[in-house]
Protein backbone atom coordinates (compact mmCIF):
# COMPACT_ATOMS: atom_id res chain seq x y z
CA UNK A 1 0.00 0.00 0.00
CA UNK A 2 1.69 3.30 -1.05
CA UNK A 3 2.04 5.85 1.76
CA UNK A 4 0.02 8.74 -0.66
CA UNK A 5 -1.64 8.07 -3.62
CA UNK A 6 -3.12 10.47 -5.78
CA UNK A 7 -5.83 9.96 -8.44
CA UNK A 8 -7.09 11.48 -11.15
CA UNK A 9 -6.34 14.88 -9.61
CA UNK A 10 -7.30 17.92 -11.85
CA UNK A 11 -7.08 21.69 -11.12
CA UNK A 12 -8.23 24.87 -13.22
CA UNK A 13 -6.77 28.50 -12.53
CA UNK A 14 -9.82 30.49 -15.05
CA UNK A 15 -9.64 28.65 -18.69
CA UNK A 16 -6.26 27.39 -17.83
CA UNK A 17 -6.04 23.95 -16.97
CA UNK A 18 -2.92 23.76 -14.75
CA UNK A 19 -3.06 19.99 -13.90
CA UNK A 20 -4.92 17.44 -15.78
CA UNK A 21 -5.85 13.84 -14.36
CA UNK A 22 -3.02 13.38 -12.72
CA UNK A 23 -2.51 10.07 -10.69
CA UNK A 24 0.97 9.33 -8.44
CA UNK A 25 1.62 6.76 -5.93
CA UNK A 26 4.55 7.22 -3.59
CA UNK A 27 5.69 4.51 -1.47
CA UNK A 28 7.14 4.40 2.09
CA UNK A 29 10.88 5.10 2.31
CA UNK A 30 10.46 7.02 -2.12
CA UNK A 31 11.97 9.83 -3.16
CA UNK A 32 10.26 10.97 -6.09
CA UNK A 33 11.47 14.36 -8.22
CA UNK A 34 9.06 15.99 -10.19
CA UNK A 35 10.79 17.71 -13.07
CA UNK A 36 9.29 19.91 -15.79
CA UNK A 37 9.07 23.01 -17.20
CA UNK A 38 7.69 25.89 -15.47
CA UNK A 39 3.82 26.53 -16.12
CA UNK A 40 4.05 22.43 -16.08
CA UNK A 41 2.22 22.09 -12.80
CA UNK A 42 4.95 21.05 -10.75
CA UNK A 43 4.57 22.86 -7.89
CA UNK A 44 0.47 23.38 -8.20
CA UNK A 45 0.56 19.33 -7.72
CA UNK A 46 2.67 20.07 -4.36
CA UNK A 47 0.29 22.38 -3.08
CA UNK A 48 -2.71 20.51 -3.64
CA UNK A 49 -0.89 17.24 -1.87
CA UNK A 50 -0.77 19.54 1.24
CA UNK A 51 -4.21 21.13 0.66
CA UNK A 52 -2.65 24.59 -0.08
CA UNK A 53 -4.75 24.69 -3.31
CA UNK A 54 -7.97 22.97 -3.75
CA UNK A 55 -8.18 20.62 -6.86
CA UNK A 56 -10.86 20.97 -8.88
CA UNK A 57 -11.32 17.12 -8.90
CA UNK A 58 -9.64 13.52 -7.82
CA UNK A 59 -9.04 12.32 -4.55
CA UNK A 60 -6.43 11.67 -1.70
CA UNK A 61 -5.32 8.81 -0.28
CA UNK A 62 -2.71 8.63 2.59
CA UNK A 63 -1.62 6.07 4.65
CA UNK A 64 -4.72 4.13 3.35
CA UNK A 65 -7.39 6.87 4.14
CA UNK A 66 -8.89 8.31 1.22
CA UNK A 67 -10.61 11.87 0.99
CA UNK A 68 -11.78 14.03 -1.40
CA UNK A 69 -9.36 16.79 -2.65
CA UNK A 70 -9.65 19.56 -0.73
CA UNK A 71 -11.63 18.58 1.93
CA UNK A 72 -10.93 19.34 5.49
CA UNK A 73 -9.45 15.81 6.27
CA UNK A 74 -7.43 16.39 3.69
CA UNK A 75 -6.78 19.68 5.08
CA UNK A 76 -5.93 17.41 8.44
CA UNK A 77 -2.97 15.84 6.70
CA UNK A 78 -0.93 18.64 7.07
CA UNK A 79 -0.11 17.10 10.52
CA UNK A 80 1.36 14.11 8.51
CA UNK A 81 3.37 16.49 5.76
CA UNK A 82 5.65 19.04 6.00
CA UNK A 83 6.37 21.42 3.43
CA UNK A 84 10.05 23.46 2.25
CA UNK A 85 8.84 26.45 0.09
CA UNK A 86 11.67 28.27 -2.82
CA UNK A 87 11.45 31.62 -0.72
CA UNK A 88 12.22 29.42 3.05
CA UNK A 89 9.07 31.57 4.38
CA UNK A 90 10.38 31.47 7.78
CA UNK A 91 9.26 33.53 10.63
CA UNK A 92 11.28 36.39 10.71
CA UNK A 93 10.61 38.11 14.02
CA UNK A 94 11.52 34.78 15.82
CA UNK A 95 14.87 32.91 16.71
CA UNK A 96 15.61 29.86 15.07
CA UNK A 97 14.98 27.89 17.64
CA UNK A 98 10.96 29.53 18.03
CA UNK A 99 11.01 28.82 13.98
CA UNK A 100 11.30 25.26 15.22
CA UNK A 101 9.22 24.92 17.93
CA UNK A 102 6.36 27.02 16.70
CA UNK A 103 4.48 24.07 14.73
CA UNK A 104 5.03 21.58 17.35
CA UNK A 105 3.97 23.29 20.30
CA UNK A 106 1.31 25.48 18.66
CA UNK A 107 -0.04 23.36 16.08
CA UNK A 108 0.81 19.49 18.26
CA UNK A 109 0.28 20.41 21.40
CA UNK A 110 3.89 19.38 22.75
CA UNK A 111 4.75 21.07 25.73
CA UNK A 112 7.60 23.58 24.95
CA UNK A 113 10.58 21.72 26.93
CA UNK A 114 10.06 18.36 23.84
CA UNK A 115 9.71 20.99 21.55
CA UNK A 116 13.33 22.45 22.34
CA UNK A 117 14.96 19.28 22.46
CA UNK A 118 13.37 18.35 19.36
CA UNK A 119 14.87 21.74 17.55
CA UNK A 120 17.83 20.92 18.31
CA UNK A 121 18.09 17.60 17.40
CA UNK A 122 17.00 18.32 14.10
CA UNK A 123 19.34 21.57 13.92
CA UNK A 124 22.21 18.77 14.23
CA UNK A 125 20.47 17.01 11.20
CA UNK A 126 20.83 20.18 9.28
CA UNK A 127 24.65 20.95 10.73
CA UNK A 128 22.79 24.17 12.42
CA UNK A 129 22.99 23.80 15.96
CA UNK A 130 24.95 26.93 16.51
CA UNK A 131 22.36 29.52 15.38
CA UNK A 132 19.38 28.15 17.18
CA UNK A 133 19.82 31.53 18.89
CA UNK A 134 20.21 33.31 15.36
CA UNK A 135 17.34 35.32 13.55
CA UNK A 136 16.40 34.33 9.87
CA UNK A 137 17.80 38.15 8.80
CA UNK A 138 21.27 37.23 9.78
CA UNK A 139 21.73 33.66 8.11
CA UNK A 140 22.77 33.24 4.36
CA UNK A 141 19.60 31.73 2.28
CA UNK A 142 21.37 27.96 2.59
CA UNK A 143 21.62 28.20 6.11
CA UNK A 144 17.78 30.21 5.94
CA UNK A 145 16.86 26.95 3.64
CA UNK A 146 18.56 24.65 6.36
CA UNK A 147 16.49 25.76 8.90
CA UNK A 148 13.44 25.82 6.95
CA UNK A 149 13.90 22.12 6.18
CA UNK A 150 14.78 21.53 10.06
CA UNK A 151 11.50 23.30 10.95
CA UNK A 152 9.53 20.70 9.18
CA UNK A 153 11.36 17.81 10.19
CA UNK A 154 10.37 18.80 13.75
CA UNK A 155 6.89 18.19 12.84
CA UNK A 156 7.76 14.38 12.28
CA UNK A 157 6.14 14.20 9.37
CA UNK A 158 6.00 11.03 7.19
CA UNK A 159 5.91 12.81 4.15
CA UNK A 160 8.00 15.93 3.15
CA UNK A 161 7.21 18.30 0.14
CA UNK A 162 10.00 20.68 -1.21
CA UNK A 163 9.13 23.03 -3.75
CA UNK A 164 11.92 23.78 -5.69
CA UNK A 165 14.32 24.44 -2.53
CA UNK A 166 17.37 25.66 -4.14
CA UNK A 167 16.15 27.52 -7.30
CA UNK A 168 16.17 30.87 -5.04
CA UNK A 169 19.87 30.28 -3.87
CA UNK A 170 23.40 31.24 -4.91
CA UNK A 171 24.84 28.66 -6.94
CA UNK A 172 27.49 28.09 -4.11
CA UNK A 173 25.08 27.64 -1.46
CA UNK A 174 23.31 25.07 -3.77
CA UNK A 175 25.65 22.18 -2.50
CA UNK A 176 24.98 22.20 1.11
CA UNK A 177 21.14 22.48 0.74
CA UNK A 178 21.64 19.44 -1.65
CA UNK A 179 23.59 17.50 1.31
CA UNK A 180 20.83 17.97 3.60
CA UNK A 181 18.48 16.08 0.65
CA UNK A 182 20.75 13.46 -0.08
CA UNK A 183 21.00 12.66 4.07
CA UNK A 184 17.67 13.12 4.27
CA UNK A 185 16.70 10.41 1.54
CA UNK A 186 19.69 8.02 2.67
CA UNK A 187 18.27 7.96 6.00
CA UNK A 188 15.25 6.57 4.06
CA UNK A 189 12.48 9.88 4.47
CA UNK A 190 9.39 9.76 1.80
CA UNK A 191 10.01 12.79 -0.21
CA UNK A 192 8.79 14.41 -3.33
CA UNK A 193 10.26 17.20 -4.65
CA UNK A 194 9.92 19.85 -7.51
CA UNK A 195 13.65 19.99 -8.06
CA UNK A 196 15.75 22.28 -11.25
CA UNK A 197 18.61 19.96 -9.50
CA UNK A 198 18.94 17.15 -11.74
CA UNK A 199 22.29 15.77 -10.39
CA UNK A 200 20.18 15.09 -7.30
CA UNK A 201 17.62 13.34 -9.04
CA UNK A 202 19.87 11.26 -10.95
CA UNK A 203 21.57 10.28 -7.84
CA UNK A 204 19.04 9.89 -4.70
CA UNK A 205 15.58 9.62 -6.35
CA UNK A 206 13.92 6.08 -6.57
CA UNK A 207 11.47 7.98 -9.11
CA UNK A 208 11.16 10.70 -11.19
CA UNK A 209 8.52 12.10 -13.06
CA UNK A 210 8.25 14.71 -15.74
CA UNK A 211 5.49 16.45 -16.01
CA UNK A 212 4.02 18.96 -19.16
CA UNK A 213 0.89 20.58 -19.93
CA UNK A 214 -0.18 19.62 -16.55
CA UNK A 215 0.05 15.68 -17.04
CA UNK A 216 2.66 13.41 -16.10
CA UNK A 217 4.36 13.00 -19.16
CA UNK A 218 6.63 10.36 -18.47
CA UNK A 219 7.86 8.37 -15.17
CA UNK A 220 10.36 5.66 -14.17
CA UNK A 221 13.85 5.68 -12.75
CA UNK A 222 16.09 7.77 -12.55
CA UNK A 223 18.63 5.83 -15.40
CA UNK A 224 15.73 5.28 -17.69
CA UNK A 225 14.29 8.87 -18.11
CA UNK A 226 17.87 10.43 -18.25
CA UNK A 227 19.60 8.15 -20.55
CA UNK A 228 16.69 7.37 -22.81
CA UNK A 229 13.79 9.84 -22.53
CA UNK A 230 11.10 8.03 -24.28
CA UNK A 231 9.15 11.56 -25.67
CA UNK A 232 10.47 14.07 -27.48
CA UNK A 233 9.50 16.57 -25.20
CA UNK A 234 11.43 15.06 -22.27
CA UNK A 235 14.60 14.78 -24.73
CA UNK A 236 13.74 18.37 -25.48
CA UNK A 237 13.73 19.64 -22.06
CA UNK A 238 16.95 17.97 -21.01
CA UNK A 239 18.49 19.16 -23.59
CA UNK A 240 17.23 22.72 -22.67
CA UNK A 241 18.48 22.22 -19.28
CA UNK A 242 21.94 20.94 -19.93
CA UNK A 243 22.57 24.17 -22.09
CA UNK A 244 21.45 26.35 -19.78
CA UNK A 245 23.20 25.23 -17.13
CA UNK A 246 26.68 23.89 -17.81
CA UNK A 247 27.30 22.61 -14.95
CA UNK A 248 24.56 19.80 -14.50
CA UNK A 249 26.02 18.34 -17.58
CA UNK A 250 28.91 17.10 -14.92
CA UNK A 251 26.29 16.65 -12.58
CA UNK A 252 24.25 14.91 -14.91
CA UNK A 253 26.68 13.15 -16.14
CA UNK B 1 -3.75 97.52 26.72
CA UNK B 2 -4.36 94.04 27.82
CA UNK B 3 -1.76 91.86 30.61
CA UNK B 4 1.80 91.58 30.06
CA UNK B 5 3.05 87.98 29.13
CA UNK B 6 4.86 86.58 32.20
CA UNK B 7 5.01 83.73 34.63
CA UNK B 8 1.39 83.14 35.66
CA UNK B 9 0.28 83.77 31.72
CA UNK B 10 2.71 80.68 30.75
CA UNK B 11 2.15 78.76 34.01
CA UNK B 12 -1.65 78.83 32.52
CA UNK B 13 -0.90 77.56 29.39
CA UNK B 14 1.08 74.60 30.50
CA UNK B 15 -1.33 74.00 33.06
CA UNK B 16 -3.71 73.55 30.05
CA UNK B 17 -1.19 70.91 28.55
CA UNK B 18 -2.59 67.94 31.00
CA UNK B 19 -6.18 68.19 28.74
CA UNK B 20 -4.64 67.98 25.75
CA UNK B 21 -2.73 64.99 26.68
CA UNK B 22 -6.12 63.56 28.17
CA UNK B 23 -7.98 64.02 25.31
CA UNK B 24 -5.08 62.35 22.64
CA UNK B 25 -4.66 59.50 24.82
CA UNK B 26 -8.26 58.76 25.99
CA UNK B 27 -9.14 58.91 21.86
CA UNK B 28 -6.03 56.71 21.32
CA UNK B 29 -7.06 54.00 23.35
CA UNK B 30 -10.63 54.11 22.28
CA UNK B 31 -9.93 54.42 19.26
CA UNK B 32 -7.28 51.91 18.97
CA UNK B 33 -9.53 49.22 20.57
CA UNK B 34 -11.98 50.44 18.01
CA UNK B 35 -9.32 50.27 15.07
CA UNK B 36 -8.18 46.43 16.25
CA UNK B 37 -12.13 45.70 15.79
CA UNK B 38 -12.27 47.44 12.48
CA UNK B 39 -8.88 46.13 11.10
CA UNK B 40 -10.04 42.54 11.78
CA UNK B 41 -13.57 43.23 10.24
CA UNK B 42 -11.75 44.82 6.92
CA UNK B 43 -10.33 41.39 6.41
CA UNK B 44 -13.17 39.12 7.96
CA UNK B 45 -14.16 36.62 5.80
CA UNK B 46 -17.70 37.61 6.36
CA UNK B 47 -18.84 40.80 3.24
CA UNK B 48 -21.68 42.50 5.17
CA UNK B 49 -18.69 42.41 8.24
CA UNK B 50 -16.23 43.95 5.85
CA UNK B 51 -18.62 46.43 4.39
CA UNK B 52 -19.88 47.67 7.72
CA UNK B 53 -16.10 48.37 8.73
CA UNK B 54 -15.62 50.02 5.11
CA UNK B 55 -18.84 52.21 5.77
CA UNK B 56 -17.60 53.53 8.81
CA UNK B 57 -14.23 53.90 7.58
CA UNK B 58 -15.21 55.81 4.57
CA UNK B 59 -17.57 58.55 6.98
CA UNK B 60 -15.03 58.99 9.35
CA UNK B 61 -12.05 59.53 6.90
CA UNK B 62 -14.28 61.88 4.31
CA UNK B 63 -15.45 64.45 6.42
CA UNK B 64 -13.52 66.98 8.20
CA UNK B 65 -12.99 66.07 11.95
CA UNK B 66 -14.56 69.75 12.92
CA UNK B 67 -18.18 68.67 11.33
CA UNK B 68 -17.96 65.19 13.64
CA UNK B 69 -17.10 67.13 16.35
CA UNK B 70 -20.37 69.55 15.74
CA UNK B 71 -22.25 66.64 14.95
CA UNK B 72 -21.49 64.63 18.39
CA UNK B 73 -21.53 67.67 20.24
CA UNK B 74 -24.71 69.23 19.05
CA UNK B 75 -26.55 65.78 18.38
CA UNK B 76 -26.15 64.63 21.46
CA UNK B 77 -28.12 67.83 22.56
CA UNK B 78 -30.42 67.87 19.81
CA UNK B 79 -30.96 63.74 20.07
CA UNK B 80 -31.26 63.42 24.19
CA UNK B 81 -32.49 66.76 24.69
CA UNK B 82 -29.44 67.03 27.38
CA UNK B 83 -26.86 69.60 27.03
CA UNK B 84 -23.74 67.72 27.98
CA UNK B 85 -20.51 68.86 28.44
CA UNK B 86 -17.47 69.70 26.04
CA UNK B 87 -15.43 66.53 27.54
CA UNK B 88 -17.33 63.94 26.55
CA UNK B 89 -18.57 65.08 23.47
CA UNK B 90 -14.76 65.62 22.18
CA UNK B 91 -13.78 62.37 23.50
CA UNK B 92 -16.72 60.45 21.70
CA UNK B 93 -15.87 62.02 18.62
CA UNK B 94 -12.01 62.04 19.07
CA UNK B 95 -12.30 58.47 19.52
CA UNK B 96 -14.72 57.83 16.70
CA UNK B 97 -11.76 59.85 14.18
CA UNK B 98 -9.42 57.69 15.49
CA UNK B 99 -10.79 54.53 15.06
CA UNK B 100 -11.21 54.93 11.78
CA UNK B 101 -7.14 55.84 11.13
CA UNK B 102 -5.82 53.66 13.24
CA UNK B 103 -8.39 50.40 11.47
CA UNK B 104 -7.04 51.31 8.36
CA UNK B 105 -3.58 51.82 9.27
CA UNK B 106 -3.43 48.58 10.71
CA UNK B 107 -5.49 46.72 8.12
CA UNK B 108 -2.75 47.88 5.71
CA UNK B 109 -0.12 46.48 8.05
CA UNK B 110 -1.62 43.29 7.93
CA UNK B 111 -2.07 42.64 4.51
CA UNK B 112 1.72 43.58 4.02
CA UNK B 113 2.80 40.39 5.57
CA UNK B 114 3.02 38.55 2.48
CA UNK B 115 0.71 35.52 1.85
CA UNK B 116 3.49 32.83 2.11
CA UNK B 117 4.08 33.89 6.22
CA UNK B 118 0.16 32.33 6.51
CA UNK B 119 0.60 29.47 4.39
CA UNK B 120 3.71 28.21 6.35
CA UNK B 121 1.69 28.78 9.73
CA UNK B 122 -0.48 27.18 8.10
CA UNK B 123 1.54 24.30 6.85
CA UNK B 124 2.73 23.80 10.25
CA UNK B 125 -0.78 23.02 11.77
CA UNK B 126 -1.74 26.27 13.46
CA UNK B 127 -5.04 27.64 12.59
CA UNK B 128 -6.49 31.04 11.39
CA UNK B 129 -6.32 32.59 14.63
CA UNK B 130 -2.76 31.63 15.83
CA UNK B 131 -1.24 32.23 12.50
CA UNK B 132 -2.94 35.72 13.16
CA UNK B 133 -1.67 35.86 16.72
CA UNK B 134 2.25 34.21 16.39
CA UNK B 135 3.31 35.21 13.18
CA UNK B 136 0.92 38.14 11.22
CA UNK B 137 0.37 40.20 13.88
CA UNK B 138 3.68 40.53 15.51
CA UNK B 139 5.07 41.81 11.80
CA UNK B 140 2.23 43.57 11.01
CA UNK B 141 3.41 45.58 14.39
CA UNK B 142 6.88 46.32 13.70
CA UNK B 143 5.68 47.67 10.08
CA UNK B 144 2.73 49.79 11.62
CA UNK B 145 4.95 51.38 14.30
CA UNK B 146 5.93 54.38 12.01
CA UNK B 147 2.37 55.26 10.41
CA UNK B 148 0.75 54.76 13.87
CA UNK B 149 3.14 57.06 15.92
CA UNK B 150 2.73 59.46 12.80
CA UNK B 151 -1.16 59.46 13.49
CA UNK B 152 -1.02 60.40 17.58
CA UNK B 153 1.58 63.41 16.49
CA UNK B 154 -1.36 64.15 13.91
CA UNK B 155 -4.28 63.86 16.48
CA UNK B 156 -2.50 65.96 18.77
CA UNK B 157 -1.94 68.63 17.02
CA UNK B 158 -6.22 67.89 15.89
CA UNK B 159 -7.41 67.89 19.39
CA UNK B 160 -6.87 71.78 18.96
CA UNK B 161 -10.17 71.94 17.26
CA UNK B 162 -12.03 70.81 20.53
CA UNK B 163 -10.97 74.65 21.42
CA UNK B 164 -14.03 75.69 19.28
CA UNK B 165 -16.60 73.90 21.02
CA UNK B 166 -15.03 75.55 24.40
CA UNK B 167 -13.20 72.53 25.52
CA UNK B 168 -10.10 74.13 27.56
CA UNK B 169 -6.83 72.72 26.09
CA UNK B 170 -3.70 73.60 24.75
CA UNK B 171 -5.17 75.57 22.70
CA UNK B 172 -8.47 77.34 23.81
CA UNK B 173 -6.36 78.11 26.62
CA UNK B 174 -3.92 80.24 24.02
CA UNK B 175 -7.48 82.19 22.73
CA UNK B 176 -8.33 83.00 26.51
CA UNK B 177 -4.92 84.51 26.96
CA UNK B 178 -4.45 86.30 23.95
CA UNK B 179 -7.73 87.64 25.12
CA UNK B 180 -6.62 88.76 28.36
CA UNK B 181 -2.74 90.05 26.88
CA UNK B 182 -4.11 90.99 23.63
CA UNK B 183 -0.69 89.37 22.62
CA UNK B 184 -1.09 86.81 20.12
CA UNK B 185 2.20 87.06 17.95
CA UNK B 186 3.85 86.02 22.07
CA UNK B 187 1.15 83.68 23.21
CA UNK B 188 0.45 81.80 19.62
CA UNK B 189 4.38 80.69 19.39
CA UNK B 190 4.31 79.38 22.78
CA UNK B 191 1.36 77.58 22.16
CA UNK B 192 3.10 75.61 18.62
CA UNK B 193 6.33 75.64 20.77
CA UNK B 194 4.60 73.33 23.67
CA UNK B 195 2.77 71.69 20.50
CA UNK B 196 5.92 70.51 19.16
CA UNK B 197 7.76 70.04 22.92
CA UNK B 198 5.01 67.04 22.93
CA UNK B 199 5.24 65.69 19.74
CA UNK B 200 9.18 65.83 18.85
CA UNK B 201 9.72 63.46 21.57
CA UNK B 202 6.92 60.59 20.12
CA UNK B 203 9.00 60.85 16.68
CA UNK B 204 12.53 60.52 18.62
CA UNK B 205 10.89 57.21 20.31
CA UNK B 206 9.30 55.51 17.07
CA UNK B 207 12.64 56.15 15.46
CA UNK B 208 14.66 54.68 18.02
CA UNK B 209 12.15 51.66 18.40
CA UNK B 210 12.21 50.64 14.94
CA UNK B 211 16.23 50.61 14.64
CA UNK B 212 16.30 48.51 17.79
CA UNK B 213 14.00 46.23 16.30
CA UNK B 214 15.82 46.01 13.72
CA UNK B 215 19.13 45.50 14.84
CA UNK B 216 17.29 42.95 17.32
CA UNK B 217 16.66 40.72 14.20
CA UNK B 218 19.03 41.49 12.12
CA UNK B 219 17.25 43.53 9.57
CA UNK B 220 19.64 45.08 7.10
CA UNK B 221 18.80 48.76 5.90
CA UNK B 222 19.91 49.76 2.40
CA UNK B 223 19.98 53.03 2.26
Amino acid sequence: MPLLALRSISKRFGAHRVLDDVSLAVEVGEVVAIIGRSGSGKSTLLRCINGLERPDAGTIAFAGAEFAAGSRAAKALRREIGIVFQSYNLFPHLSVERNITLGPTAGKGLSLGEAKARALKVLRMVGLEDKIAAYPGQLSGGQQQRVAIARALAMEPRLVLFDEITAALDAELIGEVVRVLETLAADGMTMVLVTHEMGFARRSADTVVFMHQGRIWEKGPPATLFNAPATAELASFIDAVLSVDPSAQRRVG
Amino acid sequence: MGRAFGTNELLYLLKAIPWTLALSLGALVGGGILGVVVAILRIAPLRPLRWLAVGYIELFQGTPVLMQLFVVYYGIAVLFNIQVPPWPAVLLAFTLYSGAFLGEIWRGSIEAIPRPQWEAAECLSLGFAKQLWYVVLPQAARISIPPTVGFMVQLIKTTSIAAIIGFVELTRAGQLMTNTTFKPMIVYPVVAALYFVICWPLSLLAQSLERRIDAALGVKKHF
